[in-house]
């Protein structure tokens, strides 16, 4: 039983949300099923915050190594959330002045829109940027030479990183727009008028955008698509429960 | 139905404000105008009444396909004055008539209201979508075309036009065929599986390495990592991460080692609990089950990428396993986890975020590999059945591939067979497109599409005034 239940809420669930892909009809059934979801994760919240408490209050009981780190997470969720329960700042509403509640608790000045400016927002920066040297470190261990496929990698590297700066613009801004101009300043014959140029932004525009990485991510994305019917399929079958914990 | 609808120019004029000019300016104001439009050439039909520009022509709605019943599309000709209408617009000159945008109105078809604006559309736009009607609701449009000196006269269509509900969006007609062609593999080779047949998988090489990484915890005594991606338990990755999840918990627990899952949702977290502890219980080992080793952290990324950076740091795990969908905290994951010197296996179908696993990961399960996963490691026949299925799948989409390869090479060199036009179009409009499964001859908007509309409107006439004269049935 604690197994069928929810298996037979998982099918019910997919199948409608595919018959509203198809069905006009039953268009607002799949919407709802997602209201029903949020619910459950509005709940789940509370189960998060109560797991949250509890893991860093035994922590600090138990003066476990990096305990300060969790009296510091204890205090930012206790402040952010007395905060933003009881409105801290929050001007009123001037269409409701008599309905104390009535504020926005995101509106500038307030509370909670302080703590998110000031404290989450820069933080957030902080890591994001962090991404930056990331990419440097990673971007060198991966672009080493160290045999065909990986020097391929490198000199298409090499001509995406130049073609995204000025220099790539600069470098090759002599060659003529087109293979005719090339042939002309070669003295080649051709009939051909409308070859890709050969200069390095447009190489790049070609590289990162038109050509072999848009093959390749269009077959990735056949893979994944054909991967996604098939681990639903299953899932709508009941073949695979091991999400409910049972292989 | 009141008479102004169905004149036979379709317009009727709107209520014109009352000239503020005192007579001297006015006459200025005139005489500046004649030497405008002189000099620019532009003749009275195109600027019938002093920079109030010509009134949009031929309007006409239709309901919107595949839909609830919830909206009507509106279709017009562009006004002579619009800059769009012709090939080479003098945008130079901003004379008073120039079109700057369009005006929908719209009145119940029975009369028994007013034309009320709807919304507006900018020059050089022939559409507008009306999402806010009733089903089986008719109603009767007009447009006008709006410059800064004022608003044309309305163009109003001829016949009611109500939006219905479709029982099923002949849109998706392909792509539900398509769906169906698959799922019936997939099935067909899970019923194969189950009678017995042995099915052939190859190697998956990102797939092995999961065992290894947790052999290789269980020997240096330090606990594997497994992060279920960001996004919630509704989301297909989180969920073939999770059945990864068991395999590895399975494992670990038969081996002994510390499993540590921190996740960036709460239902993630209750539902990895769940399968943990099954998976410590197939292992005879439910006593090794530790409920507070799965633990939530938060939902917000950085904050959760910061959080598991730290155990990353502080608790230096042996191996560390990302099964999910992961934005821009991927690379800031497996990079940490690559200075800390753990084996690191990693699964997703974010195209966008696979270079990085690639580059920082041991192992990495690209897109379709990753929900091969489940699948791969039970060994269970009827879910490598469904592997079976996927080939043929791909199978489909190479030969679409290669037959609209080929016929689009055909085209570019014969390009005035029309057989060979309608197939690559077909496959372009109806297959991968949404044009349904039969082949529109006629393109929305286009020159025929409005012929074949104001034959309707014509036909509509003809059978309203038999109507009133008595000459048909009701």
């Amino acid at each position: 039983m604690k197994r069928t239940i929810p298996l037979l809420i998982a099918i019910v669930a997919g199948f409608v949300v595919i018959l509203s892909t198809f069905v006009p009809y039953t268009e607002s059934w799949g919407e709802k099923g997602m209201i029903w979801f949020d619910i459950l994760a509005v709940g789940a919240f509370v189960l998060g915050g109560g797991n949250l408490l509890k893991l860093h209050l035994e922590k600090i009981s138990g003066q476990r190594p990096g305990w300060m780190y969790s009296v510091i997470i204890i205090l930012s969720f206790v402040i952010t959330l007395v905060i933003g329960l009881l409105e801290v700042g929050v001007h009123p509403n001037p269409m409701y002045p008599e309905y104390a509640w009535a504020g926005n608790y995101l509106e500038e000045g307030a509370g909670f829109w302080w703590i998110y400016q000031y404290v989450i927002y820069p933080l957030t920066s902080t890591m994001f940027a962090m991404l930056a040297f990331y990419v440097a470190s990673a971007a060198f261990r991966a672009f080493r030479a160290k045999n065909f496929e990986a020097t391929l990698l490198l000199v298409t590297a090499f001509i995406v990183l130049l073609g995204r700066t000025y220099a790539g613009v600069w470098l090759s801004a002599w060659i003529p727009p087109t293979m005719v101009d090339i042939c002309d300043f070669f003295n080649i014959a051709t009939t051909v008028e409308d070859w890709r140029t050969l200069r390095i932004d447009r190489l790049t525009e070609w590289l990162a955008l038109d050509g072999p990485t848009k093959g390749a991510g269009r077959a990735i994305l056949i893979g994944i698509a054909l991967g996604v019917v098939s681990v639903s399929l299953k899932i709508l079958l009941g073949v695979d429960r091991s999400y409910l914990g049972q292989d | 139905m009141s008479d102004e609808c169905f004149s036979p120019l379709f317009v009727k004029p709107l209520p014109r404000m009352k000239t503020q000019f005192t007579l001297p300016l006015s006459a200025l104001a005139t005489i500046m105008l004649a030497v405008v439009a002189v000099f620019s050439g532009l003749s009275n039909a195109q600027n019938p009444a002093g920079g109030i520009p010509a009134p949009p022509s031929e309007i006409n709605a239709v309901d919107v396909d595949g839909d609830k019943g919830e909206a009507i599309e509106v279709y017009w000709r562009l006004s002579a004055n619009d800059p769009s209408a012709s090939a080479m617009p003098d945008l130079s000159t901003d004379t008073p008539a120039q079109v700057t945008q369009y005006t929908i109105y719209r009145r119940l078809a029975d009369g028994t209201d007013e034309y009320t604006e709807i919304g507006t559309q900018t020059y050089g736009v022939t559409t507008f979508t009306d999402s806010n009607v009733k089903q089986g609701v008719s109603y009767i449009y007009a447009v006008t075309a709006d410059s800064e000196a004022g608003s044309s006269a309305m163009t109003v269509m001829a016949y009611p036009v109500a939006a219905v509900m479709q029982w099923f969006d002949y849109e998706k007609s392909w792509m539900g065929l398509i769906l169906l062609f698959i799922s019936a593999f997939i099935i067909f080779y899970i019923g194969l599986a189950r009678s017995g047949k042995e099915l052939k998988v190859r190697q998956i090489a990102g797939l092995s390495a999961v065992d290894e990484a947790v052999g290789r915890a269980t020997e240096m005594g330090r606990p594997i990592l497994f992060i279920n991606g960001i996004l919630d338990i509704n989301d297909i990755q989180t969920l073939a991460g999770l059945t990864v999840l068991s395999r590895v918990a399975r494992t670990a627990a038969e081996y002994g080692a510390t499993l540590e899952v921190p996740t960036a949702r709460a239902l993630v977290m209750t539902t990895a609990r769940e399968t943990v502890q099954e998976a410590y219980l197939a292992a005879g080992r439910p006593d090794a089950y530790q409920e507070d080793r799965i633990y939530y952290l938060t939902d917000e990324q950085f904050g959760y990428v910061a959080g598991v950076t730290g155990t990353m740091v502080r608790d230096k795990p042996a191996a560390c396993i990302y099964m999910g969908a992961f934005y821009a905290e991927s690379l800031i994951l497996a990079e940490t986890g690559n200075h800390i010197g753990a084996i690191q296996v990693a699964g997703t179908a974010m195209p966008s975020q696979l270079p990085f696993f690639v580059a920082a990961c041991d192992y990495t399960l690209i897109g379709e590999e990753f929900f091969a996963a489940s699948a791969y490691l039970s060994g269970d026949p009827q879910q490598l059945g469904s592997l079976k299925g996927q080939d043929v799948g791909k199978l489909l989409g190479g030969g679409l591939l290669t037959i609209g390869v080929i016929f689009a090479t055909l085209e570019v060199i014969w390009p005035d067979m029309t057989s060979i036009k309608d197939v690559r179009q077909y496959i372009d409009g109806n297959i991968l497109g949404s044009d349904g499964l039969t082949m529109t001859s006629v393109e929305k908007g286009s020159d025929q599409w409005f012929e074949e509309l104001l034959q309707r409107q014509r036909d509509f006439e003809l059978n309203q005034n038999a109507l009133e004269s008595g000459g048909i049935d009701a």
